[in-house]
């Protein structure tokens, strides 16, 4: 069953300016979607447009089968996590998460089993009687966690919920997020602009970029077949390798090497080659694909990142650190199924 | 007032915050002699500020011929039970309508009723205008913020017409509710509610709370030092009000204690001596419930500090 709908959503804020420029996405049951792009994309937007707490310029937002454009945030059945997680200071942990159901007039001994449930999932059963002033960020996460999840939500939203932490914490709560939401098998709307957050928390990815959709779809199809440059740009770390060649008779030219092309094209096109699979081939042992100028390694324990340049544009490829490090001049090893072309113009996959 | 109070108390804390332990002798004999400089000048200040005091509270326990022969007097004098009775029990006035405790409690109502009010109404305005979008708000607010280039003595003549026409002479009504707008209680709640992080709002908005809860369940609360500061400040400025109640009322009991210590020696007869100790005595204890006021709200205040609630 799906549970959101948005439907050619459309942004417009008083001077003019567009954030979101007619967005459609929906969000299956129990499902955790990912909104990932740079800053200023509109993830944001697009996430507060379905809280109710932007207001819709064109398009419908439908949320379990009803049509909540002018339904209030509180009338929406949605729980949202804010980036700096938005407790409130004065009031004990147990009156933050309490707070809400108050305001819906639920009755007190209700109120008290939900806040202790969700108290227990989370683990912060002893801070009840905390203020939020006395807890570390990480309980604090948590405390904005269980405010969401007493509400019982059609969909949980979250506001990049994880970059007030520092990075041990960060993939800590990652994960227990991830654990969290498959538990209680609500559906998820989360915002990020980390592209590690985004490929290891999704079901399925949405990237945005200047009010946009790149591309949809489930981690490993973005990874592994980028629908534009922008996305594969993006998606990764480090990003894939972009090089400007040529096309023709069946076969890729760069520089002075040819070699042969996966899909049929002609006239200038974008190459996209993914760092680890650029294969290096320390003299010229089975290697046919370009010639690469070494000129900087970077070793990162388990793997090696060599930077230089394959026919003068800005080339990076992975390495194991098992093998040796290679000399001055490598020639790459490049398989036809690693070879990502895009069109020159527009930056869409071919 | 109260600034002094605060410089003086909030000293302390300093040397204790300072990692005097950490880097050996000469470190530490360094910070000691600081601490004796830091206080010989804060001791120079007391003596400056509570000086004057101490020698009114000394002189009025003396006779009024005794002052009046021989000056202020620095010991203590055998009149203290006697003056002080006086001061706050006798029937005072050209009416004999009002005590001093009667001046004390009307200056109560006037400063209570002062800093409440304005409270109030500037937590109101600035609400409005920090958290609704309506036509020529920030004109609004500029408005308001101007009416600080108007103090009360420019614009009493118009003030007072205004009372007068509504009949509110002579009425405490009179006395407090034509001053408790108040611009700088706008603009220091203004810029509070401002700094008032955005998502507080919006997850209030989510867990259901409407403006009127928001302001009340969550404002109120967090606004709470910024409400005793502006309580300390116009509680003490209404209880000085002295311009002000001689002009709204003319009936003797609604005398405040600061008008009192003037009348105190106002001399209907010619030959007699004023009572100066009884004046000192008034004045003394007209200090008493702003100091009060100040040492206990501070606390507050300081301890909002301390907290650092974000």
């Amino acid at each position: 069953m799906t549970t959101l709908e948005i439907k050619q959503a459309v942004k417009r804020y008083p001077n003019g300016a567009l954030a979101v420029k007619g967005v459609d996405v929906t969000v299956e049951e129990g499902e955790l979607v990912v909104f990932v792009g740079p800053s200023g994309c509109g993830k944001s937007t697009l996430l507060r447009m379905v809280a109710g707490l932007e207001s819709v310029t064109e398009g419908e937002i439908v949320l379990d089968g009803r049509l909540v454009n002018e339904v209030e945030p509180a009338n929406r059945n949605i729980a949202m996590v804010f980036q700096n997680y938005a407790l409130y200071p004065h009031m004990t942990v147990y009156r933050n998460l309490a707070y809400g159901l108050k305001n819906r007039g639920t009755p007190k001994a209700e109120i008290d089993a939900k806040v202790r449930e969700a108290a227990k999932l989370l683990q912060i059963g002893d801070f009840l009687e905390r203020k939020p002033s006395q807890l570390s960020g990480g309980q604090r996460q948590r405390v904005a966690m269980g405010r969401a999840i007493v509400r019982d939500p059609a969909i949980f939203l979250f506001d990049e919920p994880l970059s007030n932490l520092d990075a041990k914490l960060r993939n800590q709560m990652r994960l227990e997020i991830k654990r969290l939401q498959r538990r209680l098998g609500t559906a998820a709307i989360y915002v990020t602009h980390d592209q590690v957050e985004a490929m290891t928390l999704a079901d399925r990815i949405v990237v945005l970029n200047n009010g946009e959709i790149e591309q949809i779809g489930a981690p490993a199809e973005v990874y592994g077949a980028p629908a534009s440059t922008f996305v594969a740009s993006f998606i990764g770390a480090p990003p894939m390798n972009l090089l400007e060649a040529q096309t023709g008779d069946g076969a890729i030219v760069i520089g002075e090497t040819r070699i042969a092309a996966p899909v049929h094209a002609n006239g200038p096109i974008t190459l996209g080659i993914r760092p680890e699979r650029a294969h290096l081939a320390n003299g010229s042992g089975g290697a046919d694909g370009p010639p690469m100028q070494v000129d900087t390694v970077e070793e990162l324990g388990a793997v090696r990142l060599i930077h230089g340049s394959v026919g003068g544009q800005h080339f990076t490829a992975n390495q194991s650190a098992d093998e040796p490090i290679p000399g001055d001049q490598v020639r790459l090893r490049l398989l036809p199924d690693d070879l990502h072309l895009f069109d020159h113009g527009t930056g869409r996959r071919l | 007032m109260s600034q002094d109070q605060i410089a003086v108390t909030g000293k302390p804390a300093v040397p204790v915050a300072r990692p005097a332990s950490a880097t050996g002798a000469g470190f530490g004999a360094f910070v000691r002699r600081h601490q004796i400089v830091e206080h010989i000048v804060l001791l120079f200040g007391v003596l400056l500020m509570m000086g004057p005091i101490a020698v009114a509270f000394t002189t009025s326990t003396h006779d009024p011929v005794t002052i009046h022969s021989e000056g202020m007097q620095l010991g203590f004098g055998d009149n203290f039970l006697p003056t002080y009775e006086a001061v706050i029990f006798e029937q005072t006035g050209f009416t004999k309508q009002v005590t001093g405790w009667g001046m004390s409690l009307n200056s109560l109502i006037l400063g209570l009723g002062f800093a409440i009010g304005k409270i109030i109404v500037s937590m109101l305005a600035a609400y409005a205008i920090v958290y609704f979008r309506f036509p020529l708000g920030t004109l609004c607010f500029w408005v308001i913020f101007s009416t600080l280039l108007l103090p009360l003595e420019v614009r009493i003549l118009p003030s007072y017409e205004v009372v007068q026409g509504l009949g509110l002479l002579n009425s405490y009504t009179g006395l407090i509710l034509p001053l408790i707008a108040s611009a700088t209680g706008t603009f220091f709640f203004r810029q509070f509610f401002k700094s008032v992080p955005n998502e507080l709002l919006e997850a209030a908005r989510i867990d259901g709370a409407g403006p009127f809860r928001f302001f009340w369940d969550i404002l109120v609360p967090l606004s709470r030092t910024m409400i005793a500061a502006i309580f300390i400040i116009m509680f003490v400025v209404g209880w000085n009000q002295y311009l002000w109640p001689i002009l709204m009322t003319t009936d003797e009991s609604f005398y405040t204690v600061v008008r009192g210590i003037r009348q105190i020696l106002q001399v209907w007869i010619g030959a007699d001596i004023p009572d100066y100790n009884e004046a000192l005595g008034l004045a003394i204890i007209a200090m008493i419930p702003p100091v009060l006021i100040v040492i206990i709200f501070q606390r507050m205040f300081i301890k909002g500090l301390v907290e650092s609630e974000k």
